[in-house]
């Protein structure tokens, strides 16, 4: 590697945080790049600045220590790291990452990238789930401690996994009316989960405190639960379920929070080049990673929930464990001692993760129950007939080919909220394994960008190079690569480039449009870039 | 009535915005998401279906809280704090 430039963390949540308190301790400064506006991730998010008042231990009740031990670790370093908050990461290519801050597009090149992307609530689609009031589990926790809300007045509480319970009990404390818990996993897979649990006593503790905690309170709890609809008009007035023995049932709620477990956001990963393999576990394609972080890609390390779901104690972990590894890949010394204890710990916690599963199962028929006429996408309202009908014609046997037929994964999510849902009906359509269907090829951007993003011209270097190649498209980027020093500059997704045009129809309010240093100009794949 | 219910941090100053025209109040620290659910119960209607939509995932993932302003820009409503003089729309059919 011919020039080494400061080690970029993508992520300012408990992975990227310990890696960047690893990285600073070896004298490294790198570049911590978030999209929201103060450290801590999703788990131990932080409220805004301004006049919010809770203690931490009314925001993150148990975990109200870990989270400040980590808010304290990102303070502590705050001066020797270049901090980019509330800057999107919306490609990554050759060796570069393009960022969006403030309307303002930049591309920062790399030697050692670490990808600390987190999670979101996976979901799977029921009539209804679009209505007003229905929110994601995670996403009502967030109302809560970031804003001090609730997603309603009666919150009906629905899917599995550890959230369910977490932010139903959170919801009670707070004292929102709770209308149920509604969990997908029969009474039997959990007692079958109860043994296992008994390797970490204190997360078996906090569960049956939750659970008991909510009985206590005259909440029902109903196991092997699933959903029939949402009801309403312009917001959700109830949840229609069946239950354990087949009955349809009614509750009145004003809101519904569901979850089924939590979705690795791999899109960066993907766009890096790194190689992916179908994890049994957590049902999806995930990007490979050793034990200490790295990817397939030299260079690209992956820490955390984005590259598989282990919970914010393996990420604390795993961030500083791939700091440990770039170091040990620049040549700099490291502890091997801490090396090995960081191993095992992550040991333990994937064995016991293993049993998290088991208590906390995929509903794998949830998606047979889908009705053809039930929208799986939201962006574009593509419905689960149209998903089936392409695989059962024949015309798709796996996720792209899908997704350009119907267009779900098509729309601005980026098929973040429908992907998981395609994939089981294709494959349920089909009569293959989950792991038969491929996955989604991210694209950039990976989230839309305003048609107004400011491209800033490449330094005169480059902007004769692009001069010398206006199409654009590889040889620019090969180009542009090299001059960065960076060795392995041809590792890119070879994809189009975007182009930065606004659509004929519809003429930017602010001219804008500066070639990109990938030579963006004059190419128009027809994306939708805002 | 409000989809979002307060349950804390009600002590912030007051922001003064303009939803579908009508005065509205929030408070500093709310996100558009925020200030617009506790004064009305969506975002917007879908350019889809002429259905209503409140956002999803509130962590800038779902883009399912896009919202309109009344001088045409677009805002991720999850991911934008409310300031004072907004001119927020949620009753639009969706343009584009």
């Amino acid at each position: 590697m011919s020039e080494l430039l400061p080690p970029v963390i993508v992520g300012a949540g408990p992975a990227g945080i310990r890696a960047a308190e690893r990285l600073v301790a070896a004298g490294l400064r790198p570049v911590v790049v978030d999209e929201a506006a103060r450290w801590g991730g999703q788990i131990y998010r932080q409220p805004p600045e301004g006049d919010f008042t809770r203690p931490k231990k009314a925001l993150y009740g148990f975990e109200a220590g870990k989270a400040d031990a980590v808010h304290r670790a990102m303070a502590a370093i705050r001066d020797r790291v270049d901090y980019r908050p509330r800057t999107l990461v919306w490609n990554c290519e050759d060796g570069a990452l393009d960022l969006l801050c403030d309307g303002t597009s930049e591309t920062l090149p790399f030697s050692h990238l670490i990808l600390a992307t987190g999670a979101t609530d996976r979901v799977l689609p029921f009539p209804g789930w679009t209505l007003p009031g229905v929110f994601t589990l995670g996403g009502s926790q967030v109302a809560l401690k970031f804003q001090g809300c609730a997603v309603g007045r009666r919150v009906a509480f629905l899917g599995t996994g550890p959230l369910l319970y977490l932010v139903a009990y959170q919801y009670l404390k707070a004292g929102v009316e709770v209308a149920g818990v509604f969990d997908t996993t029969s009474f039997a897979a959990q007692a079958r989960a109860t043994p296992g649990m008994l390797r970490d006593p204190a997360t078996l503790a906090k569960g049956l405190l939750f659970v008991g905690w909510l009985r206590a309170h005259g909440v029902p709890i109903h196991n092997g639960v699933r959903p029939v609809r949402a009801e309403g008009t312009e917001r959700v007035d109830a949840l229609v379920w069946r239950d354990a023995q087949g009955r349809e049932r009614r509750t009145g709620c004003d809101a519904v929070a569901f979850g089924l477990g939590l979705r690795s956001e791999t899109q960066l990963a993907d766009l890096a080049g790194c190689r992916f393999r179908f994890d049994e576990a957590d049902r999806a394609w995930l990007p490979e990673r050793d034990e200490a972080g790295r990817s397939s890609v030299p260079g690209v390390y992956l820490a955390g929930d984005g590259s598989g779901i282990a919970g914010a104690d393996a990420a604390e972990l795993a961030g500083e464990r791939a700091a440990l590894a770039l170091l040990e890949d620049r040549g700099l010394p490291v502890d091997a001692a801490r090396v090995r204890d960081l191993d095992s710990r992550l040991a333990r916690i994937a064995a016991f993760r293993r049993v998290l599963n088991t208590a906390f199962p995929f509903p794998a028929d949830w998606a047979d129950a889908i009705a053809d006429d039930t929208m799986i996408c939201r962006c574009e309202g593509v419905t689960a007939g149209a998903v089936r009908e392409v695989a059962r014609s024949g015309q798709a046997r796996e996720m792209n080919r899908a997704k350009a037929l119907t267009r779900a994964g098509m729309g601005r999510c980026q098929g973040r909220m429908c992907s998981a849902t395609a994939a089981e009906l294709l494959s349920r359509t089909l009569g293959t394994g989950p792991d038969g269907v491929g996955r989604l090829r991210a694209q950039p951007p990976i989230k839309p960008l305003p048609i107004a993003t400011i491209i800033p011209s490449p330094p005169r270097s480059r902007a004769n190079e692009v001069c010398a190649d206006a199409t654009g498209g590889p040889e620019v980027r090969r180009k542009r690569g090299e001059g960065q020093g960076e060795g392995d500059a041809l590792r890119g997704s070879g994809q189009p480039v975007v182009a930065f045009q606004p659509p004929t129809s519809a003429p930017p309010r602010i001219p804008l449009t500066q070639p990109s240093p990938r030579g963006g100009e004059g190419t128009d794949t027809g994306r939708e870039v805002t | 009535m409000a989809l979002l219910q307060r349950v804390a941090e009600q002590g912030r100053r007051v922001v003064r915005f303009t939803l579908d025209g009508r005065p509205v109040e929030a408070l500093e620290g709310d996100t558009v998401m925020t200030a617009m659910l506790t004064n009305g119960e969506r975002l917007r209607r879908t350019e889809f279906a002429d259905a209503p939509r409140a956002g999803f995932c509130m962590m800038g993932a779902c883009q399912d809280c896009w919202v309109r302003t009344e001088e045409g820009e677009r805002l991720r409503a999850c991911g934008t704090f409310i300031a004072d003089g907004m001119r927020l729309l949620s009753n639009g059919e969706w343009t584009s």
